[in-house]
């Protein structure tokens, strides 16, 4: 049932991870013992019923969190021993985040939006701004650089932070729930829009959502439960 | 590694963002700015003040006066008798090497009638050497000489106060003016010298000679007997030589034994302008310590803004943290944004507080004094206050966990 792994080119690698939270008194343990690869280039879906951990398994992947237990290998190096510092490097130029909610700066242009992450890793101002024009004109928002968020509609809105989450060439996009504030057709476009970047510029893209149209996007699916893998299989193109 | 220039751009689009919380929280610092500001520089122009009229004294003053001093250092009551004679003078003269020359000085105070218009002044009777001892020059006219002095002639100078109110825009020189009834010839009138430090007019006296006042004028106290006599000494470094000779001199001439207390005093017009000195100083310390604690209020303004301002703005943080913002990418965004309101904050209030302190100076005829150091250390100073006061907002920024700050509602 294990989908079929190149061991040279494991982009990401969870060995045996579990994450606790105390609550009060109780200890919640969101991810119970999680052991996961996943390989460049993969399109991953990951399902699971509301509270079974799908977000905080993003978030250790996507360094916004650290594991309680085991180990967790990014593109071969250790996440577990990094500082607050190296991290947020990790975050900016091998993670972008695609969220439910946007996450959008308001009052903020779409393109300072899309340019933030290439703030932070210190490029010039022309560079950041011709970069972000670009990933704004490959999520087809080339006209609409200068709208704030409210000035744009769900879909557009979730576009920009597809841009803001490519801007760094990141080889990796994080979406949790990105069609869950969407309606079904705009859920559709950017489906597709992760299917073009995951096959033209061989992006890994793993997006968790629990709609099973959503999933069939992927090439591999993921059910979680409890904190647990249930299945991961490959899917039927 | 976020640019300065950027961290700038963000904060003055955060603080756009909130004009009227930014211009109110910046009003803080205005304010206490501005009165420190405001109050040092008042208070330098007041010691700039008293600098200058030391200087203009000469520094080399002493003041002999007539009876003992109570134990606080000030003369005694007003009913004791002169006890120096003008003889005591001459021999001061005569006798005391470290005496370059001295002023007998007698003051009451008179109408003074010229036509039918009177003035109230006060009347001093002296020696044309108070002129010199105190770099005094005449204006129009004349001093006085010997002769006038030893015949006691009825002639008086002018302070530019008394020869305005008396003449307006007459020639008073050689004009004939009534002092208690008895006419006196105008000699002259003194170049006006301004308000002294208390605030009196200094040009509103008339002098004549001393043996007049004693004789035509004030003839109720002892005969040849003044109230002070003003005394310069050969220079700086003599000053003290010439008070050991005069003490000495008088108590001889006055036969007092030794245990005795002097029936004078003398008084060292430097010390006693350094004790002005050192209160004016006493008195900017502690009006500059009060206006700091509006600086300081103004400081808490600025940390409780971005306090709130950090709070709110949870969400914003957490993005910039989740796509690759470091600790101190965002302490620094805060601190220069704490540190922006301060220091426009701060430049206003220099503005102020400076423009504010000239107004003062001059409605107080101080000396306008704009201290270059001053503007330098408030401008440091507000910098400071936002770091200081931002520093603790911006930690507590950077320190946010981005999970909880991405969900923050
Ligand atoms: N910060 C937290 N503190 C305490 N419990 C948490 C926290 N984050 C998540 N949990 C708990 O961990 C479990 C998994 O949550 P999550 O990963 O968000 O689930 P999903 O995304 O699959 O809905 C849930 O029971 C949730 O209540
Ligand atoms: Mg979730």
């Amino acid at each position: 049932m294990t989908a079929p792994v190149d061991a040279t080119s494991h982009l990401i690698n969870l060995r045996t991870v579990s994450k606790e939270y105390a609550m009060g008194d109780n200890r919640i343990r969101a991810l119970d013992d999680v052991s996961l690869t996943i390989a460049r280039g993969e399109f991953v879906s990951v399902m699971g019923p509301s509270g079974s951990g799908k977000s905080t398994l993003m978030n250790i992947i996507g360094c916004l969190d650290t594991p309680s237990a085991g180990s967790y290998r990014l593109d071969g190096q250790d996440v577990g021993r990094l500082g607050r510092d190296e991290l947020a490097r990790i975050r900016n130029r091998t993670i972008g985040f695609v969220f439910q909610g946007f996450n959008l700066l308001a009052r903020t242009s779409a393109l300072e939006n899309v340019a933030l992450p290439l703030l932070y890793s210190g490029s010039r101002a022309e560079e950041r701004y011709s970069r972000a024009r670009e990933a704004l004109a490959t999520v087809g928002l080339a006209d609409r650089e200068h709208h704030h968020p409210n000035q744009l509609s769900g879909g557009q809105q979730q576009r920009v932070t597809i841009a803001r989450a490519i801007v760094n060439q990141a080889p990796v996009i994080l979406a949790d729930e990105p069609t869950g504030n969407l309606d079904s057709a705009t859920g559709i476009e950017i489906m597709n829009l992760f299917v073009r970047l995951n096959r033209e510029a061989g992006i890994t893209v793993i997006v968790v959502t629990h709609e099973r149209e959503i999933a069939q996007y992927g090439r591999r699916l993921i059910k979680f439960r409890d904190g647990r893998i249930v299945s991961d299989a490959e899917l039927a193109p | 590694m976020i640019s300065p220039a950027s961290t700038l751009t963000i904060a003055l689009r955060a603080l756009r963002a909130n004009k009227m919380r930014s211009s109110l929280t910046m009003l803080g610092i205005i304010i206490g700015v501005a009165a420190v500001i405001a109050m040092l520089s008042i208070g330098a122009a007041a010691r700039q003040r008293i600098a200058d009229e030391i200087n203009s004294m000469g520094s080399n003053l002493l003041i002999v006066f007539s009876g003992s001093t109570s134990s606080g250092g000030a003369r005694m009551g007003t009913g004791t008798d002169p006890t120096i004679s003008l003889e005591d003078v001459e021999a001061m003269l005569r006798e005391c090497p470290s005496v370059l020359d001295a002023a007998p000085m007698h003051s009451g105070s008179a109408q003074i009638v010229y036509g039918n218009r009177n003035w109230s002044t006060g009347i001093i009777g002296t020696t044309a050497s108070v002129l010199h001892i105190n770099a005094w020059e005449m204006l129009h006219g004349r001093a006085f000489t010997p002769q006038d002095e030893r015949y006691s002639a009825k002639v008086c100078l002018l302070g530019m106060t008394v020869a305005d109110e008396l003449f307006g825009a007459i020639d008073p020189v050689g004009r004939i003016v009534r002092i208690k009834h008895v006419p006196f010839r105008v000699l002259g009138v003194l170049k006006p010298k301004g308000q002294s430090m208390t605030g009196q007019d200094q040009d509103d006296v008339v002098y004549v000679p001393i043996t007049t006042a004693q004789r035509k004028l004030f003839g109720g106290t002892l005969p040849g007997m003044v109230r002070f006599v003003m005394v310069k000494a050969t220079g700086l470094h003599a000053l003290d030589q010439a008070e050991q000779e005069i003490v000495a001199l008088l108590r001889h001439r006055h036969r007092i034994g030794p245990g005795q207390t002097d029936d004078f005093t003398v008084r060292n017009l430097t010390q006693m302008m350094q004790i002005a000195i050192t209160l004016a100083n006493i008195m900017t310390i502690l009006l500059g310590a009060i206006a700091s604690i509006s600086l300081l209020v103004g400081g808490i303004g600025i940390m409780n803004i971005m306090l709130v301002s950090v709070t709110e703005r949870t969400r914003e943080i957490g993005i910039r943290i989740a796509v690759g913002a470091k600790t101190w990418d965002i302490r620094l965004q805060f601190i220069m944004e704490a540190m922006t309101l301060s220091l426009i904050g701060g430049l206003i209030g220099i503005v102020l507080g400076q423009a504010g302190s000239i107004g003062l100076c001059m409605a107080a005829g101080l000396p306008v004094h704009v201290s270059a150091a001053g503007i330098a250390l408030s401008f440091g100073f507000s910098a400071a206050v936002g770091i200081f006061f931002g520093y603790y907002p911006a930690h507590k920024a950077s320190l946010l966990n981005p999970i909880d700050a991405l969900r923050y509602e």
